[in-house]
């Protein structure tokens, strides 16, 4: 379906935004439309007011303040004068806007029963996953626990993969057997179900670069729930006591599934939380403060330095998953406010917008989204086969028993 | 296959410390199936494509415990840690999010009756909270530890083996921790993959000085639970999460004990034993089926049936069948196929037959 909007203005420039090809502008006059992502019409995915400026208009680069991020055992911290150039933000702005309409349209296939099991969504914490990986490289490596749509997509998946994935389909990028929760790309580790147990293997990961001799980092996400696992405090001695190229990460959103902070527990500052090793506070909601204070945290990392940990403030709109409605433990006012005053895609749009980087834009992501939510629902699942496959290394195949003695699967692996 | 059969169980001897208890479920259908005796033809339900693999058949009222109340599994649980409160002052109730209820509403209400003193939430450890349950139960209080999933039930691993399960050997009975019941929802659900499905009864099994209790209904449920918190030894209590809902029943309102360690006979009959727990069926005779969720190697039908041919080698006519999950993860979107089912256990039940 064409999209298809003209707009002349003094210097007769055109706008064309075909499906799929917002993205490539055709000529050095094109003007490119920045919405923000509420007020977009749902139905047909355009803004209601447009203007046009010349491209060129734009400035390519400005200099932005960022909020000073709170230190524990650091003698310096991130810069609060930073630097963004207009093709970043316009990246950064894209990406957020892909993760949140595949958020969106995960909890609308949810609903329509297509998706099924479990499922946690991680609209409200886009700026995170972007920021994190905007300062770190794709040779690096990263870990997170189950709310691991976001970093799959920055970690190089694909949204076709990723939503294909969910609903258990064999061009998911877990060939459809690992589901929402068990989503893994090349020096992407998953996708962990079980609280904290992807804590210590971030610190292996980490061993192995610094063994490997790559410069190489990994990143090791964790939330505020999981703060309170015995393996994190086992993992930050065993980092800091080898000196290991880890950034441990908290992405403390308020909540652990329905239990706020201060229930849970004992010290909220969870920056701190690593004793012996440095930390930062982060407002996780700023992508250029996420995106800095990673860029602080990675040098340290790669100057030798051993661990540092990062506590990012952020927020999350849905639920702990799609059975928790996620109102009864807050306010639809405490959800209400922070949409409407910490939004990350809005920050970085009205950063955009005022520092004359872009006029209005719209971000053609719809068509992505669909295409991979049809290719999700009409990739054949997995065959039969592939129940048994995997389970261990070895050659050759191995029989596995079965409900029984003589129904045998074969194991490929 | 017009005969009838003899539903006949070995009493599982107390030191494997296992509550086999029968669902009258895939009993019913296979009575439907095989044309058996008038009396099983009351309990044939139509069958209907569910989320779930069966459907569940309610036990008939109780009557020799007092009145009753229409009651499902999770109300059942509520009900029997409701009277455990009321009659002994020293119960605790704590877990992850239990205060408000808990995530399968086990614990509703208990907070706001008895007070945030004995019904209180647990930060997220799971080896924190048995350890501590242990604690309690040592120095005399009864502790009721709720562990959120059967799957997360690994980080207490060691708590459970190595400190709870031994604690009265190694001090010569000058200690115990009898006072501990662990509860956490067990089994498959129809969605829940690799981690909100798992049936680790076999290694609790597998360790002396724990009894390991799985219900198959509201009635059992409660009266076993209640059983369990008595018991002066630590229990761990697996509840099938599938059955939360659907398992309605007319539950005696107050307390009451159903025995451990010892199988109950639910149907009589000549020709196969059935032998499962939770939401499997049960039958036999000179012929025995076993069917659990769990991986079939390792899984504790092969304790049973280990012993059982040890025991009446002679009186066998089949080999002994069971009928589990296969050995891989417990899958996401192969769950269907992967679940012993009934009618794997038909298929099984007629090739033993036919033996």
């Amino acid at each position: 379906m064409h999209t298809e909007e003209d707009a002349a203005g003094p210097e007769g420039l055109v706008v064309t935004e075909k499906d799929g090809e917002s993205e490539q502008l055709k000529a050095k006059d094109a003007v490119q439309y920045l919405h923000c992502a509420e007020s977009l019409c749902p139905e047909t995915w355009r803004c209601s007011c447009l203007s046009a400026r010349s491209y060129a208009d734009f400035t390519s680069e400005a200099s932005f303040e960022i909020k000073k991020c709170d230190t524990h055992k650091l003698d310096e911290a991130p810069a609060t004068q930073v630097v963004m150039t207009r093709d970043e933000g316009l990246q950064y702005y894209r990406t957020m806007q892909i993760m949140r309409r595949m958020e969106l349209k995960a909890d609308q296939l949810y609903k329509q029963k297509i998706i099924r099991g479990f499922c946690h969504l991680y609209d409200g914490q886009e700026a995170c996953a972007v920021g994190i990986e905007a300062a770190i490289n794709l040779s690096d490596h990263l870990i997170t626990a189950y709310r691991a749509h976001g970093y799959t997509y920055t970690r190089g998946g694909t949204v076709k993969e990723i939503m294909a994935e969910l609903t258990g389909r064999r061009g998911g990028i877990a060939k459809g057997k690992g589901g929402s929760m068990h989503m893994y790309c090349k020096h992407f580790y998953g996708g962990n179900g079980i609280v904290g147990a992807q804590v210590p293997l971030g610190a292996g990961v980490a061993l192995a670069c610094k063994y490997q001799g790559r410069n190489e980092l990994c990143v090791c996400l964790y939330g505020d729930g999981a703060a309170n696992q015995g393996q994190i405090f086992e993992t930050y001695n065993m980092a800091a006591l080898w000196k290991l190229p880890v950034i441990f990460i908290c992405e403390n959103n308020r909540y652990g599934m329905g239990t706020s902070v201060e229930r849970a527990a004992a010290s909220t500052d969870y920056f701190k939380r690593g004793e012996f090793i440095p930390g930062l506070r982060v407002d996780g909601m700023d992508i250029l403060c996420v995106r800095e204070a990673t860029r602080f945290a990675a040098d340290h990392c790669r100057s030798g330095k051993g661990p540092i940990l990062m506590e990012l403030q952020t927020y999350r709109y849905h639920g702990h998953s799609m059975s928790d409605p996620g109102v009864s433990y807050r306010t639809r006012e405490e959800i209400q406010e922070v949409r409407s005053k910490s939004d990350p895609i809005s920050l970085l749009k009205d950063r955009m917008l005022s520092n004359n980087m872009a006029s209005e834009i719209d971000v053609e992501v719809r068509k992505e989204i669909e295409d991979a939510s049809l290719f999700a629902t009409t990739d054949p699942e997995p065959p039969l086969e592939e129940l048994c496959n995997h389970i261990y290394h070895n050659n050759p195949t191995i029989e596995v028993r079965g409900t029984n003695p003589w129904s045998k699967l074969k194991s490929l692996s | 296959m017009a005969a009838a059969t003899r539903f006949f169980v070995r009493g599982a001897s107390p030191r494997l410390s296992l509550s086999s208890v029968c669902a009258g479920t895939q009993g019913s259908v296979g009575a439907n199936l095989l044309k058996l005796s008038p009396s099983c033809v009351s309990r044939i339900k139509t069958h209907r494509r569910h989320a779930a693999h069966f459907t569940y058949q309610p036990d008939p009222v109780p009557t020799q415990y007092g009145p009753t109340q229409k009651m499902n599994l999770f109300q059942s649980v509520t009900s029997a840690l409701d009277n455990t409160l009321a009659s002994d002052p020293t119960a605790v109730i704590f877990g992850e999010d239990v205060a408000f209820g808990g995530v399968f509403r086990c614990t509703v209400g208990l907070r706001d009756k008895y007070g945030k003193d004995r019904v209180f939430n647990t930060p997220l450890c799971e080896q924190g909270i048995v350890g501590f349950g242990i604690g309690v139960a040592v120095a005399g209080a009864t502790a009721i530890a709720e562990i959120q999933f059967a799957d997360y039930i690994f980080p207490a691993f060691d708590q459970i083996v190595n400190e709870a399960a031994k604690y009265r050997y190694r001090s010569g009975n000058l200690f115990d921790c009898g006072n501990l019941t662990i509860r956490a929802p067990w089994g498959c659900v129809g969605h829940g993959s690799l981690y909100h499905s798992q049936s680790p009864e076999a290694f609790f099994a597998h360790c002396p000085g724990l009894k390991v209790v799985i219900p198959r209904g509201p009635v059992q449920a409660k009266g076993l639970l209640l059983s369990c918190i008595s018991d002066k030894n630590p229990c761990i209590f697996f509840e099938p999460k599938i059955l939360y809902r659907a398992a309605v029943e007319q539950v005696p309102v107050d307390a009451y004990t159903i025995p451990l360690s010892q199988a109950e006979v639910l149907q009589e009959g000549s020709d196969v034993t059935l032998l499962a727990w939770g939401t499997q069926s049960v039958v036999k005779t000179g012929r025995l089926l076993i069917s659990h969720e769990a991986p079939v190697t390792g899984g504790f039908a092969a304790e049973i049936s280990s012993t059982v041919q040890e025991e009446c080698f002679l009186n066998l006519e089949a080999p002994i069948s069971r009928v589990c999950g296969y050995d891989t993860p417990f899958p996401h979107i192969f769950e269907p196929f992967y679940i012993p089912d009934k009618w794997k256990c038909l298929e099984a039940i007629k090739k033993m037959i036919n033996y």
